[in-house]
Protein backbone atom coordinates (compact mmCIF):
# COMPACT_ATOMS: atom_id res chain seq x y z
CA UNK A 1 0.00 0.00 0.00
CA UNK A 2 1.29 3.34 -0.48
CA UNK A 3 1.31 6.03 1.82
CA UNK A 4 -1.30 6.70 5.10
CA UNK A 5 -3.69 9.14 4.10
CA UNK A 6 -4.05 12.16 6.11
CA UNK A 7 -7.68 13.16 5.34
CA UNK A 8 -9.21 9.79 5.85
CA UNK A 9 -8.81 9.76 9.47
CA UNK A 10 -9.77 13.25 10.31
CA UNK A 11 -12.79 12.25 8.30
CA UNK A 12 -13.47 9.27 10.53
CA UNK A 13 -13.06 10.61 13.31
CA UNK A 14 -15.92 13.18 12.79
CA UNK A 15 -18.35 11.45 11.69
CA UNK A 16 -17.86 8.62 14.85
CA UNK A 17 -18.59 12.17 16.28
CA UNK A 18 -21.73 11.93 14.68
CA UNK A 19 -22.68 9.16 15.67
CA UNK A 20 -22.08 9.30 19.39
CA UNK A 21 -23.06 12.77 19.63
CA UNK A 22 -27.09 11.71 20.38
CA UNK A 23 -25.77 9.16 23.03
CA UNK A 24 -23.78 11.14 24.82
CA UNK A 25 -26.90 14.09 25.01
CA UNK A 26 -28.66 11.51 26.38
CA UNK A 27 -26.44 10.50 28.84
CA UNK A 28 -26.17 14.08 29.61
CA UNK A 29 -29.89 14.92 30.08
CA UNK A 30 -30.43 11.62 31.93
CA UNK A 31 -28.65 13.86 34.84
CA UNK A 32 -30.63 17.21 33.73
CA UNK A 33 -32.87 18.67 36.74
CA UNK A 34 -36.71 19.44 36.19
CA UNK A 35 -38.01 22.51 37.66
CA UNK A 36 -41.65 22.09 36.12
CA UNK A 37 -44.21 20.57 38.55
CA UNK A 38 -44.66 18.00 35.97
CA UNK A 39 -41.41 15.55 35.76
CA UNK A 40 -41.05 15.98 31.84
CA UNK A 41 -38.02 15.84 29.82
CA UNK A 42 -36.82 19.40 29.13
CA UNK A 43 -34.19 20.51 26.95
CA UNK A 44 -33.11 23.34 28.61
CA UNK A 45 -30.44 23.02 31.55
CA UNK A 46 -31.45 23.23 34.35
CA UNK A 47 -28.62 21.65 36.61
CA UNK A 48 -27.23 18.33 37.62
CA UNK A 49 -29.16 15.72 39.92
CA UNK A 50 -29.04 12.39 40.27
CA UNK A 51 -32.82 12.47 41.35
CA UNK A 52 -34.04 10.00 38.05
CA UNK A 53 -31.21 7.43 38.90
CA UNK A 54 -32.18 7.32 42.67
CA UNK A 55 -36.16 6.97 41.54
CA UNK A 56 -35.73 4.94 38.44
CA UNK A 57 -38.72 2.75 39.03
CA UNK A 58 -40.94 5.50 39.81
CA UNK A 59 -42.94 5.58 36.30
CA UNK A 60 -44.59 2.14 36.11
CA UNK A 61 -45.67 1.84 32.93
CA UNK A 62 -42.10 2.22 31.88
CA UNK A 63 -40.57 -0.06 34.12
CA UNK A 64 -42.68 -3.05 33.44
CA UNK A 65 -42.37 -2.18 29.54
CA UNK A 66 -38.32 -2.29 30.26
CA UNK A 67 -39.15 -5.63 32.02
CA UNK A 68 -41.35 -6.91 29.32
CA UNK A 69 -38.72 -6.01 26.36
CA UNK A 70 -35.78 -7.77 28.12
CA UNK A 71 -38.01 -11.11 28.73
CA UNK A 72 -38.98 -10.93 25.26
CA UNK A 73 -35.56 -10.70 23.70
CA UNK A 74 -33.86 -13.26 25.80
CA UNK A 75 -36.90 -15.26 24.69
CA UNK A 76 -36.89 -14.64 21.26
CA UNK A 77 -33.49 -14.53 20.31
CA UNK A 78 -33.31 -17.88 22.26
CA UNK A 79 -36.00 -19.70 20.00
CA UNK A 80 -34.65 -17.86 17.26
CA UNK A 81 -30.79 -19.25 17.71
CA UNK A 82 -32.26 -22.86 18.40
CA UNK A 83 -34.53 -22.87 15.20
CA UNK A 84 -32.16 -20.92 12.97
CA UNK A 85 -28.95 -23.10 13.46
CA UNK A 86 -30.90 -25.79 13.27
CA UNK A 87 -32.08 -24.26 9.36
CA UNK A 88 -28.77 -23.25 8.72
CA UNK A 89 -26.97 -26.78 9.37
CA UNK A 90 -29.63 -28.54 7.09
CA UNK A 91 -28.88 -25.90 4.61
CA UNK A 92 -25.27 -26.05 4.54
CA UNK A 93 -24.78 -29.94 5.06
CA UNK A 94 -27.66 -31.62 1.97
CA UNK A 95 -27.75 -30.81 -0.86
CA UNK A 96 -30.85 -30.28 -2.77
CA UNK A 97 -30.93 -33.84 -3.65
CA UNK A 98 -31.15 -34.70 -0.24
CA UNK A 99 -33.14 -31.83 1.28
CA UNK A 100 -36.03 -31.49 -1.13
CA UNK A 101 -37.20 -27.64 -1.51
CA UNK A 102 -34.00 -26.28 -0.07
CA UNK A 103 -34.27 -23.84 -2.95
CA UNK A 104 -37.96 -22.57 -2.19
CA UNK A 105 -36.51 -22.19 1.49
CA UNK A 106 -33.80 -19.92 0.34
CA UNK A 107 -36.25 -17.75 -1.67
CA UNK A 108 -38.69 -17.59 2.13
CA UNK A 109 -35.48 -16.30 3.94
CA UNK A 110 -34.87 -13.90 1.04
CA UNK A 111 -38.37 -12.74 0.54
CA UNK A 112 -38.45 -12.47 4.30
CA UNK A 113 -35.15 -10.26 4.81
CA UNK A 114 -36.90 -7.96 1.94
CA UNK A 115 -39.99 -7.71 3.53
CA UNK A 116 -40.44 -4.12 5.62
CA UNK A 117 -41.17 -4.48 8.80
CA UNK A 118 -44.33 -2.22 8.19
CA UNK A 119 -45.51 -4.98 5.79
CA UNK A 120 -44.87 -7.58 8.09
CA UNK A 121 -46.65 -5.64 11.31
CA UNK A 122 -49.52 -5.27 9.27
CA UNK A 123 -49.73 -8.61 7.80
CA UNK A 124 -49.64 -10.29 11.60
CA UNK A 125 -52.22 -7.99 12.94
CA UNK A 126 -54.23 -8.95 10.45
CA UNK A 127 -53.98 -12.54 10.85
CA UNK A 128 -54.10 -12.25 14.61
CA UNK A 129 -57.57 -10.08 14.77
CA UNK A 130 -58.72 -11.95 12.34
CA UNK A 131 -58.16 -15.37 14.42
CA UNK A 132 -59.61 -13.92 17.29
CA UNK A 133 -56.21 -14.51 19.08
CA UNK A 134 -55.57 -11.52 21.94
CA UNK A 135 -52.54 -9.44 21.88
CA UNK A 136 -49.91 -9.38 24.20
CA UNK A 137 -46.76 -11.09 24.89
CA UNK A 138 -47.07 -14.54 23.35
CA UNK A 139 -48.00 -12.60 19.97
CA UNK A 140 -44.85 -10.61 20.26
CA UNK A 141 -42.99 -13.18 21.29
CA UNK A 142 -44.05 -15.08 18.27
CA UNK A 143 -43.46 -12.20 15.90
CA UNK A 144 -40.11 -11.36 17.33
CA UNK A 145 -38.84 -14.98 15.99
CA UNK A 146 -40.30 -14.71 12.54
CA UNK A 147 -38.36 -11.22 12.03
CA UNK A 148 -34.91 -12.68 13.41
CA UNK A 149 -34.33 -16.13 12.82
CA UNK A 150 -33.71 -15.35 9.28
CA UNK A 151 -30.19 -13.71 10.67
CA UNK A 152 -29.61 -15.61 12.43
CA UNK A 153 -29.48 -18.09 9.39
CA UNK A 154 -27.62 -16.06 7.34
CA UNK A 155 -24.80 -15.49 10.42
CA UNK A 156 -24.35 -19.40 11.38
CA UNK A 157 -24.47 -20.37 7.21
CA UNK A 158 -21.39 -17.78 7.01
CA UNK A 159 -19.69 -19.87 10.25
CA UNK A 160 -20.59 -23.16 8.79
CA UNK A 161 -19.00 -22.26 4.89
CA UNK A 162 -16.25 -22.74 6.18
CA UNK A 163 -15.78 -25.82 8.56
CA UNK A 164 -13.88 -28.81 7.55
CA UNK A 165 -16.79 -31.84 7.40
CA UNK A 166 -13.91 -34.00 7.94
CA UNK A 167 -13.48 -33.21 11.12
CA UNK A 168 -16.96 -34.78 11.69
CA UNK A 169 -16.17 -37.45 9.82
CA UNK A 170 -12.78 -38.13 11.68
CA UNK A 171 -15.10 -38.08 14.97
CA UNK A 172 -17.43 -40.36 13.59
CA UNK A 173 -14.75 -43.11 12.21
CA UNK A 174 -13.80 -43.03 16.22
CA UNK A 175 -17.43 -44.20 16.98
CA UNK A 176 -19.07 -41.45 17.72
CA UNK A 177 -22.80 -41.07 17.30
CA UNK A 178 -24.26 -38.08 15.62
CA UNK A 179 -25.05 -36.23 18.80
CA UNK A 180 -22.17 -36.71 20.49
CA UNK A 181 -20.05 -35.11 17.60
CA UNK A 182 -22.64 -32.46 16.69
CA UNK A 183 -22.01 -31.18 20.80
CA UNK A 184 -18.25 -32.47 21.38
CA UNK A 185 -17.32 -31.06 17.32
CA UNK A 186 -19.47 -29.26 15.28
CA UNK A 187 -21.24 -27.08 17.90
CA UNK A 188 -18.10 -25.77 19.56
CA UNK A 189 -16.62 -24.63 16.04
CA UNK A 190 -19.27 -22.94 15.11
CA UNK A 191 -20.00 -21.49 18.76
CA UNK A 192 -18.51 -18.18 17.42
CA UNK A 193 -21.33 -17.81 14.57
CA UNK A 194 -23.68 -19.08 16.60
CA UNK A 195 -23.39 -16.20 19.66
CA UNK A 196 -23.33 -13.30 16.56
CA UNK A 197 -26.27 -14.51 15.41
CA UNK A 198 -28.23 -14.71 18.78
CA UNK A 199 -26.66 -11.19 19.80
CA UNK A 200 -28.22 -9.47 16.55
CA UNK A 201 -31.43 -11.40 17.29
CA UNK A 202 -31.53 -10.13 20.94
CA UNK A 203 -30.78 -6.66 19.40
CA UNK A 204 -33.15 -7.11 16.92
CA UNK A 205 -35.85 -7.57 19.54
CA UNK A 206 -35.06 -5.46 22.39
CA UNK A 207 -34.98 -2.56 19.58
CA UNK A 208 -37.61 -3.48 17.71
CA UNK A 209 -40.40 -0.48 17.06
CA UNK A 210 -42.39 -0.71 13.98
CA UNK A 211 -43.42 -4.48 14.07
CA UNK A 212 -44.23 -4.36 17.79
CA UNK A 213 -45.98 -1.39 17.23
CA UNK A 214 -48.62 -3.19 15.77
CA UNK A 215 -48.73 -6.55 17.14
CA UNK A 216 -48.54 -5.26 21.20
CA UNK A 217 -51.82 -4.15 21.87
CA UNK A 218 -51.95 -3.06 25.64
CA UNK A 219 -48.74 -4.82 26.43
CA UNK A 220 -46.08 -2.71 25.02
CA UNK A 221 -42.45 -3.09 25.04
CA UNK A 222 -40.23 -0.65 25.59
CA UNK A 223 -39.47 1.72 22.46
CA UNK A 224 -43.90 1.12 21.83
CA UNK A 225 -44.19 2.93 25.40
CA UNK A 226 -41.55 5.71 24.72
CA UNK A 227 -43.38 6.44 21.18
CA UNK A 228 -46.41 6.59 23.01
CA UNK A 229 -45.31 9.11 25.41
CA UNK A 230 -43.27 11.48 23.28
CA UNK A 231 -46.90 12.66 22.68
CA UNK A 232 -47.87 13.72 26.63
CA UNK A 233 -43.99 14.17 27.67
CA UNK A 234 -41.17 12.05 28.25
CA UNK A 235 -40.15 10.90 32.08
CA UNK A 236 -36.25 11.67 32.43
CA UNK A 237 -36.32 7.91 33.39
CA UNK A 238 -36.75 7.23 30.10
CA UNK A 239 -32.96 8.58 29.71
CA UNK A 240 -31.88 6.57 33.10
CA UNK A 241 -33.13 3.80 31.40
CA UNK A 242 -31.26 4.14 27.81
CA UNK A 243 -28.23 4.79 29.41
CA UNK A 244 -28.30 1.85 31.87
CA UNK A 245 -29.42 0.02 28.05
CA UNK A 246 -26.47 1.64 26.43
CA UNK A 247 -23.54 0.97 29.69
CA UNK A 248 -24.64 -2.75 29.44
CA UNK A 249 -24.67 -3.23 25.45
CA UNK A 250 -21.46 -1.61 25.76
CA UNK A 251 -19.32 -3.67 28.67
CA UNK A 252 -21.05 -6.70 26.81
CA UNK A 253 -19.39 -5.74 23.32
CA UNK A 254 -16.21 -4.61 24.81
CA UNK A 255 -15.76 -7.89 26.79
CA UNK A 256 -17.01 -10.20 23.44
CA UNK A 257 -14.14 -8.02 21.85
CA UNK A 258 -11.71 -8.85 24.62
CA UNK A 259 -12.50 -12.62 24.76
CA UNK A 260 -11.68 -12.94 21.03
CA UNK A 261 -8.68 -11.44 20.49
CA UNK A 262 -7.18 -13.34 23.25
CA UNK A 263 -8.27 -16.66 21.12
CA UNK A 264 -5.76 -17.78 18.66
CA UNK A 265 -5.96 -16.55 15.16
CA UNK A 266 -7.54 -18.77 12.82
CA UNK B 1 -32.28 -56.27 9.98
CA UNK B 2 -33.78 -55.09 7.02
CA UNK B 3 -36.10 -53.40 8.81
CA UNK B 4 -33.84 -51.84 10.94
CA UNK B 5 -31.40 -50.96 7.62
CA UNK B 6 -34.35 -48.95 6.22
CA UNK B 7 -35.49 -47.23 9.52
CA UNK B 8 -31.62 -45.95 9.58
CA UNK B 9 -32.40 -45.04 6.27
CA UNK B 10 -35.53 -43.34 6.61
CA UNK B 11 -34.19 -41.72 9.86
CA UNK B 12 -31.14 -40.39 8.07
CA UNK B 13 -33.05 -39.49 4.97
CA UNK B 14 -35.32 -36.91 7.44
CA UNK B 15 -32.87 -35.70 9.52
CA UNK B 16 -32.35 -32.18 6.83
CA UNK B 17 -36.46 -31.78 6.97
CA UNK B 18 -36.01 -32.10 11.40
CA UNK B 19 -33.99 -29.71 11.34
CA UNK B 20 -34.98 -27.25 9.24
CA UNK B 21 -38.89 -28.14 10.62
CA UNK B 22 -39.05 -25.37 13.25
CA UNK B 23 -38.06 -22.33 11.21
CA UNK B 24 -39.32 -23.12 7.89
CA UNK B 25 -43.10 -23.78 9.88
CA UNK B 26 -42.48 -20.93 11.96
CA UNK B 27 -41.99 -18.93 8.95
CA UNK B 28 -44.68 -19.71 6.93
CA UNK B 29 -47.33 -19.78 9.89
CA UNK B 30 -46.44 -16.53 10.91
CA UNK B 31 -44.74 -15.15 7.44
CA UNK B 32 -45.38 -16.22 4.41
CA UNK B 33 -49.89 -17.19 5.50
CA UNK B 34 -49.89 -13.66 6.76
CA UNK B 35 -49.08 -12.30 3.47
CA UNK B 36 -51.32 -14.15 1.50
CA UNK B 37 -53.89 -13.54 4.59
CA UNK B 38 -53.33 -10.12 3.65
CA UNK B 39 -54.19 -10.53 0.05
CA UNK B 40 -57.36 -12.08 0.46
CA UNK B 41 -58.39 -9.46 3.03
CA UNK B 42 -57.73 -6.99 0.04
CA UNK B 43 -59.90 -7.88 -1.99
CA UNK B 44 -62.88 -8.14 0.56
CA UNK B 45 -65.62 -5.80 1.30
CA UNK B 46 -66.44 -5.25 5.01
CA UNK B 47 -69.45 -3.41 6.49
CA UNK B 48 -68.45 -0.87 8.08
CA UNK B 49 -71.28 -1.59 10.63
CA UNK B 50 -70.49 -5.16 12.10
CA UNK B 51 -67.23 -5.13 10.81
CA UNK B 52 -67.97 -8.41 8.97
CA UNK B 53 -65.86 -9.28 5.61
CA UNK B 54 -67.10 -10.90 2.89
CA UNK B 55 -64.39 -12.24 0.13
CA UNK B 56 -66.01 -10.38 -3.02
CA UNK B 57 -62.82 -9.86 -5.25
CA UNK B 58 -62.79 -6.46 -6.11
CA UNK B 59 -59.45 -5.39 -6.99
CA UNK B 60 -60.96 -1.74 -7.16
CA UNK B 61 -59.27 -1.53 -3.36
CA UNK B 62 -56.01 -1.69 -5.10
CA UNK B 63 -56.86 1.40 -7.35
CA UNK B 64 -58.41 3.10 -4.49
CA UNK B 65 -55.93 3.34 -2.14
CA UNK B 66 -53.11 3.78 -4.83
CA UNK B 67 -55.23 7.35 -6.07
CA UNK B 68 -55.08 7.63 -2.40
CA UNK B 69 -51.38 7.39 -1.46
CA UNK B 70 -49.68 7.24 -3.95
CA UNK B 71 -48.20 10.88 -3.29
CA UNK B 72 -47.05 8.66 -0.09
CA UNK B 73 -45.35 5.64 -1.51
CA UNK B 74 -43.30 8.26 -3.98
CA UNK B 75 -41.95 10.80 -0.94
CA UNK B 76 -40.65 7.13 0.55
CA UNK B 77 -38.85 6.26 -2.20
CA UNK B 78 -37.41 9.38 -2.58
CA UNK B 79 -36.88 9.97 0.95
CA UNK B 80 -35.41 6.29 1.42
CA UNK B 81 -33.09 6.70 -2.05
CA UNK B 82 -31.82 9.99 -0.77
CA UNK B 83 -30.77 8.38 2.65
CA UNK B 84 -29.42 5.38 1.28
CA UNK B 85 -27.06 7.60 -1.13
CA UNK B 86 -26.23 9.45 1.60
CA UNK B 87 -25.79 6.84 4.12
CA UNK B 88 -23.51 5.12 1.11
CA UNK B 89 -21.47 7.60 0.36
CA UNK B 90 -20.79 9.25 4.05
CA UNK B 91 -19.62 5.03 5.03
CA UNK B 92 -17.39 4.27 2.20
CA UNK B 93 -14.25 6.55 3.30
CA UNK B 94 -14.92 5.24 6.57
CA UNK B 95 -15.02 1.73 5.72
CA UNK B 96 -12.31 1.55 3.81
CA UNK B 97 -10.07 3.24 6.61
CA UNK B 98 -11.08 0.82 8.98
CA UNK B 99 -10.63 -1.65 6.73
CA UNK B 100 -6.62 -0.92 5.17
CA UNK B 101 -5.36 1.57 7.94
CA UNK B 102 -7.05 0.18 11.00
CA UNK B 103 -4.56 -2.49 12.41
CA UNK B 104 -4.98 -2.72 15.55
CA UNK B 105 -7.14 -0.76 16.37
CA UNK B 106 -9.51 -2.15 13.99
CA UNK B 107 -12.40 -3.70 16.61
CA UNK B 108 -12.47 -0.66 18.41
CA UNK B 109 -13.33 1.51 15.04
CA UNK B 110 -15.99 -1.21 13.98
CA UNK B 111 -17.84 -0.74 17.93
CA UNK B 112 -17.94 3.10 17.85
CA UNK B 113 -19.64 2.23 14.41
CA UNK B 114 -22.30 0.19 16.23
CA UNK B 115 -23.01 2.41 19.40
CA UNK B 116 -26.15 3.74 18.18
CA UNK B 117 -26.85 0.73 17.90
CA UNK B 118 -26.97 0.10 21.58
CA UNK B 119 -29.31 3.34 22.22
CA UNK B 120 -32.95 2.68 21.37
CA UNK B 121 -34.00 3.39 17.59
CA UNK B 122 -36.82 5.79 19.10
CA UNK B 123 -34.89 7.52 21.93
CA UNK B 124 -31.98 8.41 19.34
CA UNK B 125 -34.75 10.18 16.49
CA UNK B 126 -36.32 11.87 19.86
CA UNK B 127 -32.87 13.62 20.86
CA UNK B 128 -32.14 14.96 16.87
CA UNK B 129 -35.59 16.28 17.41
CA UNK B 130 -34.18 18.31 20.04
CA UNK B 131 -30.72 18.72 18.29
CA UNK B 132 -32.70 20.07 15.32
CA UNK B 133 -35.31 22.10 17.23
CA UNK B 134 -35.59 26.25 16.49
CA UNK B 135 -34.45 26.00 20.57
CA UNK B 136 -31.66 23.42 19.94
CA UNK B 137 -28.22 24.08 20.36
CA UNK B 138 -27.04 23.23 15.89
CA UNK B 139 -29.66 26.05 15.47
CA UNK B 140 -29.33 28.36 18.16
CA UNK B 141 -25.37 28.75 17.39
CA UNK B 142 -26.18 29.15 13.61
CA UNK B 143 -28.41 31.54 14.25
CA UNK B 144 -25.42 33.74 16.78
CA UNK B 145 -23.20 33.03 14.09
CA UNK B 146 -26.05 34.62 11.10
CA UNK B 147 -25.58 31.71 9.07
CA UNK B 148 -29.17 31.15 8.86
CA UNK B 149 -32.17 33.62 9.28
CA UNK B 150 -33.92 34.00 12.58
CA UNK B 151 -36.84 32.50 10.44
CA UNK B 152 -35.02 29.55 9.58
CA UNK B 153 -36.07 25.99 10.87
CA UNK B 154 -35.58 22.15 10.34
CA UNK B 155 -37.74 20.38 12.03
CA UNK B 156 -41.28 19.50 9.91
CA UNK B 157 -38.90 19.84 6.44
CA UNK B 158 -38.57 16.66 4.29
CA UNK B 159 -34.23 17.74 4.97
CA UNK B 160 -35.35 16.46 8.62
CA UNK B 161 -36.74 13.76 8.34
CA UNK B 162 -33.97 12.31 5.27
CA UNK B 163 -31.53 13.48 8.04
CA UNK B 164 -32.91 11.58 10.46
CA UNK B 165 -32.98 8.42 8.13
CA UNK B 166 -29.78 8.49 7.31
CA UNK B 167 -28.42 8.49 10.81
CA UNK B 168 -30.28 5.92 12.15
CA UNK B 169 -29.27 3.53 8.96
CA UNK B 170 -25.81 4.61 8.78
CA UNK B 171 -24.66 1.68 10.71
CA UNK B 172 -26.81 -0.71 8.25
CA UNK B 173 -24.55 0.92 5.30
CA UNK B 174 -21.07 0.79 6.79
CA UNK B 175 -20.93 -2.72 8.31
CA UNK B 176 -21.51 -4.56 5.21
CA UNK B 177 -19.56 -2.37 3.05
CA UNK B 178 -16.74 -2.71 5.88
CA UNK B 179 -16.78 -6.47 5.44
CA UNK B 180 -16.73 -6.51 1.85
CA UNK B 181 -13.55 -4.24 1.62
CA UNK B 182 -12.00 -6.14 4.62
CA UNK B 183 -12.16 -8.93 1.93
CA UNK B 184 -10.54 -7.52 -0.85
CA UNK B 185 -6.79 -8.87 -1.85
CA UNK B 186 -4.75 -5.80 -1.15
CA UNK B 187 -2.08 -7.39 -3.46
CA UNK B 188 -4.60 -6.02 -6.13
CA UNK B 189 -4.82 -2.89 -5.90
CA UNK B 190 -1.12 -2.74 -5.30
CA UNK B 191 -0.95 -4.54 -8.87
CA UNK B 192 -3.13 -1.94 -9.73
CA UNK B 193 -0.78 1.09 -8.94
CA UNK B 194 2.38 -0.69 -9.80
CA UNK B 195 0.58 -0.60 -13.78
CA UNK B 196 0.01 3.22 -13.47
CA UNK B 197 -4.02 2.93 -12.73
CA UNK B 198 -4.44 6.43 -11.31
CA UNK B 199 -6.41 6.52 -7.83
CA UNK B 200 -9.43 7.12 -9.34
CA UNK B 201 -9.26 4.06 -11.57
CA UNK B 202 -7.95 2.05 -8.93
CA UNK B 203 -11.61 2.79 -6.66
CA UNK B 204 -13.64 2.54 -10.38
CA UNK B 205 -12.06 -0.50 -11.75
CA UNK B 206 -10.93 -2.52 -8.48
CA UNK B 207 -12.12 -1.71 -5.59
CA UNK B 208 -15.84 -0.52 -5.99
CA UNK B 209 -16.43 -3.67 -8.36
CA UNK B 210 -15.26 -6.05 -5.58
CA UNK B 211 -16.96 -4.18 -3.09
CA UNK B 212 -20.42 -4.46 -4.84
CA UNK B 213 -21.51 -7.17 -2.45
CA UNK B 214 -21.33 -5.51 0.35
CA UNK B 215 -23.03 -2.44 -1.01
CA UNK B 216 -25.96 -4.58 -2.11
CA UNK B 217 -25.92 -5.71 1.34
CA UNK B 218 -26.12 -2.15 2.15
CA UNK B 219 -28.83 -1.10 0.34
CA UNK B 220 -31.17 -4.09 0.88
CA UNK B 221 -30.30 -3.42 5.00
CA UNK B 222 -31.04 1.02 4.70
CA UNK B 223 -33.50 1.22 1.59
CA UNK B 224 -35.95 -1.03 2.72
CA UNK B 225 -36.34 -0.33 6.34
CA UNK B 226 -36.02 3.46 5.72
CA UNK B 227 -39.01 2.74 2.89
CA UNK B 228 -41.21 1.45 5.67
CA UNK B 229 -40.20 3.51 8.47
CA UNK B 230 -42.12 6.27 10.00
CA UNK B 231 -40.99 7.19 13.05
CA UNK B 232 -38.57 9.46 11.43
CA UNK B 233 -41.31 11.06 9.30
CA UNK B 234 -43.68 11.32 12.23
CA UNK B 235 -40.97 13.18 15.00
CA UNK B 236 -38.52 15.27 13.20
CA UNK B 237 -41.49 15.93 9.78
CA UNK B 238 -44.89 17.29 9.35
CA UNK B 239 -47.75 16.79 7.34
CA UNK B 240 -46.65 18.11 4.02
CA UNK B 241 -43.81 14.87 3.95
CA UNK B 242 -46.21 11.97 5.09
CA UNK B 243 -44.76 8.84 4.16
CA UNK B 244 -46.44 5.68 3.08
CA UNK B 245 -45.71 3.67 6.53
CA UNK B 246 -47.72 6.69 8.71
CA UNK B 247 -50.46 5.94 6.15
CA UNK B 248 -50.53 2.42 6.68
CA UNK B 249 -50.26 2.76 10.78
CA UNK B 250 -53.34 4.89 10.33
CA UNK B 251 -55.53 2.70 8.37
CA UNK B 252 -54.49 -0.01 10.84
CA UNK B 253 -54.66 1.52 14.01
CA UNK B 254 -56.20 5.24 14.05
CA UNK B 255 -59.32 4.40 11.21
CA UNK B 256 -60.01 0.75 11.86
CA UNK B 257 -59.59 0.08 7.79
CA UNK B 258 -57.96 -3.34 7.71
CA UNK B 259 -58.99 -3.42 3.70
CA UNK B 260 -57.43 -0.48 2.85
CA UNK B 261 -54.47 -0.93 5.10
CA UNK B 262 -53.60 -4.70 3.33
CA UNK B 263 -53.90 -3.35 0.03
CA UNK B 264 -51.67 -0.54 0.52
CA UNK B 265 -49.33 -3.13 2.62
CA UNK B 266 -49.44 -5.31 -0.26
CA UNK B 267 -48.26 -2.41 -3.21
CA UNK B 268 -45.23 -1.50 -0.45
CA UNK B 269 -44.53 -5.17 -0.44
CA UNK B 270 -44.37 -5.45 -3.94
CA UNK B 271 -42.57 -2.00 -4.65
CA UNK B 272 -40.28 -3.37 -2.05
CA UNK B 273 -39.49 -6.27 -4.02
CA UNK B 274 -39.10 -4.77 -7.32
CA UNK B 275 -36.84 -2.29 -5.41
CA UNK B 276 -34.73 -4.84 -4.78
CA UNK B 277 -34.51 -6.45 -8.29
CA UNK B 278 -33.88 -2.73 -9.65
CA UNK B 279 -31.24 -1.79 -6.74
CA UNK B 280 -29.58 -4.85 -7.73
CA UNK B 281 -29.50 -4.35 -11.66
CA UNK B 282 -27.94 -0.51 -10.74
CA UNK B 283 -25.45 -2.05 -8.64
CA UNK B 284 -24.17 -5.08 -11.08
CA UNK B 285 -25.62 -7.67 -9.09
CA UNK B 286 -25.02 -10.27 -11.24
CA UNK B 287 -26.75 -13.01 -9.13
CA UNK B 288 -28.95 -11.72 -6.00
CA UNK B 289 -29.16 -14.70 -4.18
CA UNK B 290 -25.28 -14.50 -3.39
CA UNK B 291 -25.69 -12.23 -1.22
CA UNK B 292 -27.76 -13.03 1.13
Amino acid sequence: MSRKPRFLPVYSWLLIGYLVLPIVVMIVYSFNNVVTGIPNVSFTWNGFTTRWYQHWSDVPGLTSSAWLSIRLALAASAAATVAGTMLALALVRYSGRRFRGKAAVDYLLYLNIAAPEIVMGSSLLGLFVSMRIDRGFWTLFLTHVVFSVAYVVVTVRARLAGFDVRLEEAAADLGSKPLTTFRLVTLPLILPGVAAGALMAFALSLDDFVTSDFVSGSVQPFPVWVYGATRIGIPPQVFVFGTAIFSLGLIAAVVSVVLSRRQPAR
Amino acid sequence: MSRLASARRWGRGATPYALGAPAVIWLIALFLIPLVVMLVKALETCSPITQACTMTWHWSEFSYVWHGSAQSIFTSLRFAAYATVIDVVLSFPIAYWIAFYGGRRKNFFLLMLLVPFFVSFVIRTIIWQFLLSSSGIILTVARDLHLVGPNYHVLQTSGAVIAGLAYNYLPFTALPIFVALERIDKNLIDAARDLYSSKVEVFRRVIFPLARPGVFAAFLLTFIPAFGDYVNQQVLGGISNTMVGTVIQNYFLAYSDPTSGSALSAIVMGISLIAIVLGGIAIGARNLGDYV
